[in-house]
């Protein structure tokens, strides 16, 4: 069987990346999220916890602005990426989520090759001028995904015909070939085996030294494992944002406790 | 539980039941599914067999509209009876009319019969002469008009008999209907038996079926439906050309762009509303607009398919609606995610995506299109059109034309019986149009098959 790597969970960063100010996010009259104030780390996985529809997947879609595709969602309050404002009527949110890359939780490859899977983003954002260039961004973030291996023989076949962790993978490739500077990832391991889940939590870790990486988990062990921060939230509030350590072993509020013990949730 | 429970009535004794045998329930529900599945296969079978003995009948009247009675006899070319000038020159040359020709051949016919030794006992020479089709001398004509070199040899003519005689060939003319009918004898009949037996009069097959324009009541034989699939194919290709950038835009714009409000779902009410619109409804609305008000030409391909256009609208922003919305949102997210524009998402991942239903839709109202008679009679496509419309650089568009549903309409509603067979043909022509149209969209739609 697969052994767990220890990973590192110490915060070793200091420099804020993402400022989130009194967001509220309302699905038209009913509100998902309630005043979150919190500070993300660049160079740090950052883990979201909490029960289903406490408004972690919410929180983490403000960050790239995907709520915008949902005509009845408002979000108030501002988030700073860098110092400014993503809300800002001068923000084009095409522009951000070249910035802000996402990975979702069922895998969700193109029914393209594998290479035009990770070279779309690169192209349309103009990024190469050739296409030895393209080919070589291809293949760092094929092999940042630690894909490249598995894959550099079959580069024309369909994404969608690869495992589901290889799928997982491929999204994260694609994700990263746009030169992200903060990796959005939502459950990314909910639809994976172990093994795979085990691959993606390495991979993980290894991709927090280029970039901020907010991942939003169900598993409680996932966030243990991966992540240096943990935000918990509960009905439409951030209860507790701290050092995973801290939150793990000696957490300040009582309802962390208790879902972390596993009496609610 | 609680203790309510226990104080109920003790539970009945459990009694064992075998697994091998069916409780009274068990065989109801079995019967049940049983008689479902019948209800189902017999209506399957009663369409298939309806189905059957349609086509069985279109085939067994229509078949004959591709095979012609032809009479073959060689002609001297009488360079003093065409050309009575002697010059050669082409208007001189036309002076001399179909008539002519017709006194020409009629006298060649009798010549040749006479040489070949058939006895033309009991039938007049103008009876003779009725054998040939008013068509075959015109045929001529346009001949020695086109190459004058030809005046003065003698050349194998092969042209239609006349409707009766080809009747007769077909088995549609006996001697029992001729006893009856002014336009043809017994006599006739047996003369024509003779000269099948010589190899003068011989079915042939006719591509002047599929080549031919229209012809009068007087002349059945000659009648084609050319002019008609010039029409259907130029209609066609304007509605494809007009229906698709339309019925996508629109789709596009509704599914993907458009905010979900009252006035949307007004105008997808109205969408679903128009799909339901009679037919002939929008050839009244055809002709009040294109024709009373726009003022373009009646009886043009054009304005049938800018009606057909309308008519199947609706449909195809249906079908492609249905398509769009069949992608999977996690595409659409994917895309966003890095950083896909709102367009771009659409033209790079949802439409190939969606091109196969999107084809099935369009080729679905594009048959419907093909077979719409209705509103085609309300603008003026039923009309007698004797001649193909130009090429469509050349404005053929705009010429007249009739279309291949309006073909079997008017043939069906002419008094002679030789048109029920040609009605017939025209049927199997159009079938045939359709089913090479779904061929065309099955192989399209292969090739885009839905690939995640």
């Amino acid at each position: 069987m697969y052994d767990a790597p220890n990973l590192e969970t110490r915060v070793t960063q200091t420099n804020t990346k993402i400022t989130a100010r009194g967001v509220q996010v309302f699905y038209g009259e009913k509100q998902a999220l309630q005043d979150v104030n919190v500070d993300i780390l660049d160079n740090t996985v950052t883990a979201f916890i909490g029960p289903s529809g406490c408004g972690k997947s919410t929180f983490l879609r403000c960050l790239n602005r995907m709520n915008d595709t949902i005509a009845s969602a408002r979000v108030e309050g501002e988030i700073l990426l860098d110092g400014e404002n993503i809300y800002d009527k001068r923000v084009d949110p095409v522009q951000l989520r070249a910035k802000v890359g996402m990975v979702f939780q069922k895998p969700n490859p193109f029914p393209k090759s594998i290479y035009d899977n990770v070279a779309y983003g690169p192209k349309i954002h103009g990024l190469t001028r050739s296409k030895a260039e393209l080919d070589q961004i291809v293949e760092e973030s094929l092999r940042k995904a630690a894909l490249w291996k598995e894959v550099k023989d079959r580069l024309t076949e369909a994404g969608t015909g690869l495992s589901g962790g290889q799928q997982q993978r491929l999204c994260i490739a694609r994700a990263i070939a746009t030169a992200p500077e903060v990796l959005l990832m939502d459950e990314p391991c909910s639809a994976l085996d172990p093994i795979a889940t085990a691959q993606v939590e390495e991979l993980i870790d290894e991709l927090r030294a280029s970039f901020s990486v907010v991942i939003v988990t169900h598993s409680m062990q996932q966030a243990a494992r991966v992540s240096q921060k943990t935000a918990f939230f509960h009905l439409g509030n951030l209860v507790e944002y701290g050092d995973t350590s801290h939150i793990f072993t000696n957490p300040s509020d009582p309802r962390t406790e208790s879902y972390i013990t596993g009496r609610i949730g | 539980m609680t203790d309510s429970t226990s104080a109920q009535s003790p539970a009945p004794a459990k009694v064992r039941t075998s697994l091998l045998t069916q409780n009274a329930l068990m065989k109801k529900r079995n019967a049940a599914e049983a008689r479902f599945k019948a209800y189902g296969v017999a209506a399957i079978c009663v369409s298939l067999s309806v189905l059957a003995i349609m086509l069985w009948t279109i085939f067994s009247d229509g078949v004959s509209a591709f095979k012609q009675a032809t009479l073959s006899f060689p002609v001297t070319l009488d360079a003093d009876a065409l050309d009575p000038k002697g010059n050669r020159d082409r208007a001189e040359m036309m002076r001399v009319t179909t008539i002519g020709y017709t006194k020409l051949l009629n006298a060649q016919l009798l010549a040749h019969l006479e040489a070949r030794g058939i006895s033309t006992e009991g039938v007049t020479d103008k009876d003779v002469a009725a054998f040939i089709s008013r068509d075959t001398p015109a045929r001529v004509r346009d001949m020695v008009l086109e190459q004058p070199a030809l005046l003065g040899q003698t050349i194998e003519v092969s042209g239609f008999a006349t409707g009766r005689i080809d009747g007769y060939l077909k088995g549609r003319v006996t001697r029992d209907t001729a006893e009856r009918d002014t336009n043809i004898s017994v006599a006739q009949l047996d003369l024509a038996d003779r000269m099948q037996a010589e190899g003068i009069l011989a079915a042939k097959f006719n591509w002047s079926f599929l080549t031919a324009p229209d012809a009068s009541d007087q002349r059945p034989e000659a009648a084609g439906l050319g002019v008609a699939l010039i029409g259907s194919a130029y209609m066609m290709a304007l509605v494809v050309i007009m229906v698709l950038p339309l019925g996508v835009a629109a789709s596009i714009y509704l599914e993907e762009f458009a905010p979900k409000n009252r006035w949307t779902d007004i105008i997808e009410v109205n969408i679903s509303n128009l799909a339901a619109v009679p037919s002939i409804v929008y050839g009244i609305l055809g002709l009040a607009i294109f024709i009373n008000f726009a003022k373009f030409p009646q009886s043009s391909p054009l304005v049938g398919a800018l009606v057909l256009t309308l008519m199947t609208l609706p449909t195809i922003i249906i079908a492609t609606r249905a398509a769009i919305r069949a992608v999977p949102p996690s595409i659409r997210d994917a895309a966003l995610g890095v950083g896909a524009s709102k367009m771009q998402t659409v033209f790079h991942h949802v439409l190939p995506l969606a091109a196969p239903g999107i084809l099935t839709g369009t080729i679905l109202g594009l048959a419907s299109a093909l077979g719409e008679t209705a509103p085609l009679l309300l603008i003026g496509m039923v009309a007698f059109v004797a001649n193909y419309p130009a090429s469509p650089l050349d404005g053929g568009v705009l010429d007249p034309a009739t279309a291949l549903p309006v073909q079997v309409y008017s043939w069906a509603s002419r008094s002679d019986p030789a048109f029920i067979e040609r009605s017939a043909g025209a049927i199997i022509v159009l079938l045939a149009f359709l089913v090479t149209m779904n061929i065309i969209a099955i192989i399209l739609r292969r090739r885009f098959e839905r690939r995640w």
